[in-house]
């Protein structure tokens, strides 16, 4: 009892002395004119706590990189594979090597064979007068043409073959390519970039599908020359979505599926996109100079004025029986395609002969119109068949 | 490497600046006029929007002469450039009937197989009238003929590897047997100057790609240790394999390649290397066979080794030689060798006769004369352009020697220049090159006579002085010996 009292009294004093202190009305010190009360002590210390608790370092568990020793033991451990897997014992594929020229009848060995594996659609391989065009245009510019078209690798037969398509086709202007397959693997990514929207066919040939890997675009496929579900597809994409209408689209289709054979149906994908305002991407390898009634590919065939389709690409390594490629449309889509290409800007320019044996190829054609009724009679003898 | 004085540096910004505004200018009042016409393609997106096609359009247009010139003949030592004129600020440009007769230093044609040449030509008609200009089908489904096996078996051969493919295009070649190569899980690591078709092939591959410093065999060791150790991005899996590609003559700068130091990196890590000599086979070393041969490389220690037939033999495509598994695998997969029209049979003719002309196994010793004639040609103007102080970049040997102009201004004034004076060369800007580094490239043939160069070496000195890219002191000439004695 002696022990508690004295303390109790302590501590009831001291109490008492600090709420003297709080609460004593005139009991108030005065700081550089500003009044304290007891609450902003109490808030400043709580300040001064949280200040002292950010300022401290937080725990990071120390960062160990690997030592060169480590290093070393790593690299040497890891195993690459090798550079090429090993083959399938029944995967190897025997080549027939032709004896001459790839025509209706070759030689293969020794033996004479009829030729159905060409794409030689209108017969053009061994025409004398395109041969004779081709010698005279190798014994005048030689047989490559060292360079790009950029540095002085344009010459004069790439320009008259521009414009000899352009005008065959009815188009405003036309872009030569190098090679058959890189023409729509580089148009591709020339127009399309990367949050644009591309709708294109399930059965699109591997360049296609190179050249829309290649642009980084949202790729969207509908069924197989489908178009109920091509308008299903574009209805989804553009109902009710503005921001569609600042985004560049496009509709990818062929007009002969290589990997089908099917023929697209040009006039209802026309009025598809002019509905929904798509821009029409069309591949004619193997309908240029084979559908038409002169030949003049699949716009014709329809009956569809060719400024509707926006961009036409081509290979000339079927129906001309030359090599690399065309794309035509209208001066900007051309004009475009000239700096922002790259097969065009950065590889070398066609082979002037080749592209000599295309004017001539295109002049028989506009000669003869009669090859096509001779080619529709043999489709017909083998559908029949 | 290029060294880049301050004031250069700073004097180029402020054109590009300069250029740069005035085109927003245009651009904006464009835009005003725009408001007004009426637009009738309503509802399509434009094919450029905004900025895109800013420099297309404001920069490249302006000097749109200098780039695309048409010429009327084969593209040899002399040929004839066809002039154009343009209706008004040069948007559109007309071609004339005029042309004139100017020496070529722009095309691709180190040993002067460009033109008609009285070995190759005739055999390149005879195979025409044979085999036709084209096959018409691919290579798998009849589209090889004795010419392709026989120029796969010549290039292997002269390549010094045991098996080849050949394809239509160089540009479709690395495009797509990269992704053949190496697919997800693998890492590629390129150089940081290479070739477009190269970047596209690494792109479309799929795998993880990283870039080293050029020419560093140094940053690439560290690249790789790096890379090896920490494994695949995010889930650090070890790498399945490692592509190194490196070039053996880069374009833009005419550099060898380091290859005798990258190998053996490459062979200490365990990683695959690919070399793509484009510009170098049948231009450089003792037969004409590439870097190899000139850095004294055994071919063997290169895994993948591809080329074009653009630049050296006068013809069109590319190859890859390696080993035989490599190559029976690519030829089963490889998409350009199963949906691709298959090469222009003339076109292998004019490479096999090139190749027999360069190996002496025509019967003369035409090729041999041509090697010596192009390493004369090119250190030569090589040395005689450092004389005359112009910033030449390029090793010794190579035949290709870009001089620096770094202005803008300068791309345009010399060009046209050299033009009227009868020299046709090719004057390189951005993308090509970093953007304050634009430069003149001249690319030499075995075809230029010494007077031919020495007339060049005149006027590119004289057009120098007008423009002002002798931005070295030019070395003093030698005092003959006989004036010396005078003297004294």
């Amino acid at each position: 009892m002696e022990v508690i009292l004295p303390i109790a009294n302590a501590t009831a004093a001291a109490i008492a002395r600090v709420s003297a202190a709080f609460n004593a009305p005139h009991a108030r010190a005065v700081v550089f004119g500003i009044h304290i009360d007891g609450h902003l002590v109490v808030e400043g210390l709580l300040i001064a706590a949280i200040l002292f608790q950010l300022s401290r370092k937080s725990y990071k568990p120390p960062k160990k990189p690997l030592t060169e020793k480590e290093i070393d033991e790593l690299c040497d451990e890891w195993k690459p594979e090798p550079l090429c897997p090993p083959i399938k014992e029944g995967a190897r594929i025997d080549t027939p090597t032709l004896e001459c020229a790839a025509g209706p009848h070759t030689t293969i060995d020794g033996k004479e064979v009829v030729n159905f594996a060409s794409a030689n659609y209108l017969g053009l391989i061994g025409n004398e007068k395109i041969i004779d065009s081709c010698v005279g245009s190798v014994e005048k510019y030689g047989v490559g043409s060292c360079g790009p078209r950029g540095f002085y690798g344009t010459i004069d037969v790439h320009l008259d073959c521009e414009a000899k398509i352009a005008k065959f086709l009815g188009t405003q202007d036309s872009i030569l390519y190098s090679y058959g397959i890189s023409t729509i693997f580089s148009v591709i990514p020339a127009f399309c970039k990367k949050g644009d929207i591309i709708v294109a066919d399930e059965g699109v040939h591997w360049a296609v599908q190179n050249g829309l890997q290649l642009s980084r675009s949202t790729v969207v496929y509908f069924k197989h020359n489908d178009m109920a579900s091509l308008a299903s597809t574009l209805e989804k994409l553009t109902h009710g979505n503005k921001r569609t209408e600042k985004i560049r689209r496009y509709i990818v289709v062929e007009a002969i599926y290589q990997n089908s054979g099917q023929v697209a149906p040009l006039d209802e994908i026309i009025r598809l996109k002019e509905k929904y305002r798509f821009r029409v991407i069309l591949e004619e390898s193997h309908s240029f100079g084979v559908l038409g009634k002169s030949g003049r590919g699949l716009a014709e065939h329809y009956g569809v004025p060719i400024e509707k389709i926006d961009i036409v690409t081509a290979g000339m390594g079927n129906a001309l029986a030359t090599d690399g490629g065309f794309c035509t449309g209208s001066v900007r889509v051309v004009d475009h395609q000239r700096l922002s290409s790259s097969g065009y800007v950065f590889s070398a320019s066609l082979p002037p002969y080749l592209a000599t044996a295309a004017i001539s190829a295109v002049n028989h054609l506009e000669e003869n119109p009669a090859v096509l009724s001779n080619l529709r009679s043999n489709i017909a003898l083998l559908h029949k068949g | 490497m290029v060294r880049l004085p301050y004031t250069t540096a700073l004097t180029t910004l402020f054109s590009y600046g300069l250029l740069f505004a005035f085109g927003q200018l245009r651009d904006f009042f464009r835009q005003l006029i725009d408001w007004f016409k009426a637009n009738d393609v309503k509802g399509y997106a434009p094919i450029c929007l905004g900025l895109e096609d800013f420099y297309v359009r404001r920069l490249y247009m302006r000097i749109q002469d200098c780039f695309g010139r048409p010429i009327a003949s084969a593209p040899d030592s002399w040929f004839d450039v066809v002039e154009r004129y343009s209706n008004g600020s040069d948007k559109t440009l007309k071609l004339t009937s005029n042309t004139s007769r100017c020496l070529n230093l722009g095309s691709y044609n180190y040993l002067g197989f460009a033109a008609a040449d009285e070995y190759c030509t005739p055999l390149v008609i005879e195979s025409l009238k044979k085999y036709s200009s084209s096959t018409c089908s691919v290579r798998v489904d009849g589209g090889t003929t004795k010419l392709h096996t026989e120029l796969e078996e010549l290039v292997a051969r002269f390549v010094g590897k045991p098996s080849s493919i050949i394809f239509g295009m160089g540009y479709a070649t690395n495009s797509t047997i990269i992704p053949c190569l190496v697919g997800r899980g693998g890492l590629i690591i390129s150089d940081s100057l290479n070739h477009n078709s190269i970047v596209n092939g690494a792109r479309g591959s799929g795998a993880t790609i990283r870039v080293f410093q050029h020419n560093s065999p140094a940053h690439l060791e560290e690249v790789l240790r790096e890379q090896i150790a920490g494994g695949q991005p995010r889930t650090h899996r070890p790498w399945k394999k490692i592509v190194v590609i490196v070039e053996g003559i880069y374009s833009m700068e005419g550099e060898l390649c380091k290859l005798p130091e990258i190998i053996a990196v490459c062979k200490k890590y365990k990683a695959y290397t690919y070399l793509d000599e484009a510009h170098s086979i049948g231009a450089v070393g003792q037969s004409g066979r590439g870097v190899c041969e000139l850095l004294g490389v055994d071919p063997a220690d290169v895994d993948i080794m591809m080329g074009t037939f653009t630049k050296s033999f006068g013809s069109c495509g590319g190859y890859i030689a390696a080993s035989k598994e490599i190559i029976q695998h690519l030829k089963l997969s490889c998409p350009a060798h199963l949906y691709a029209t298959s090469m222009s049979p003339p076109a292998v003719q004019q490479v096999i006769s090139a190749i027999k002309v360069i190996l002496g196994e025509d019967g003369s010793n035409r090729g041999a004369q041509k090697l010596v004639r192009i390493r004369e040609n090119s250190n030569f103007f090589r040395s005689e352009l450092t004389k005359m102080g112009f910033e030449v970049l390029g090793d010794n040997d190579s035949p290709i020697m870009p001089i620096m102009l770094y202005n803008p201004a300068k791309i345009p004034a010399f060009s046209r220049e050299c033009l009227r004076q009868k020299v046709a060369i090719v004057t390189v800007a951005f993308p090509a090159t970093p953007l304050l580094l634009a430069r003149v490239r001249i690319c030499i043939s075995a075809s230029h006579t010494r007077e031919d160069l020495i007339n060049a070496l005149d006027v590119i000195s004289r057009v120098g002085d007008l423009v002002g890219i002798k931005y070295f002191p030019a070395e003093p000439p030698k005092v003959s010996e006989a004036d010396h004695n005078k003297l004294e």
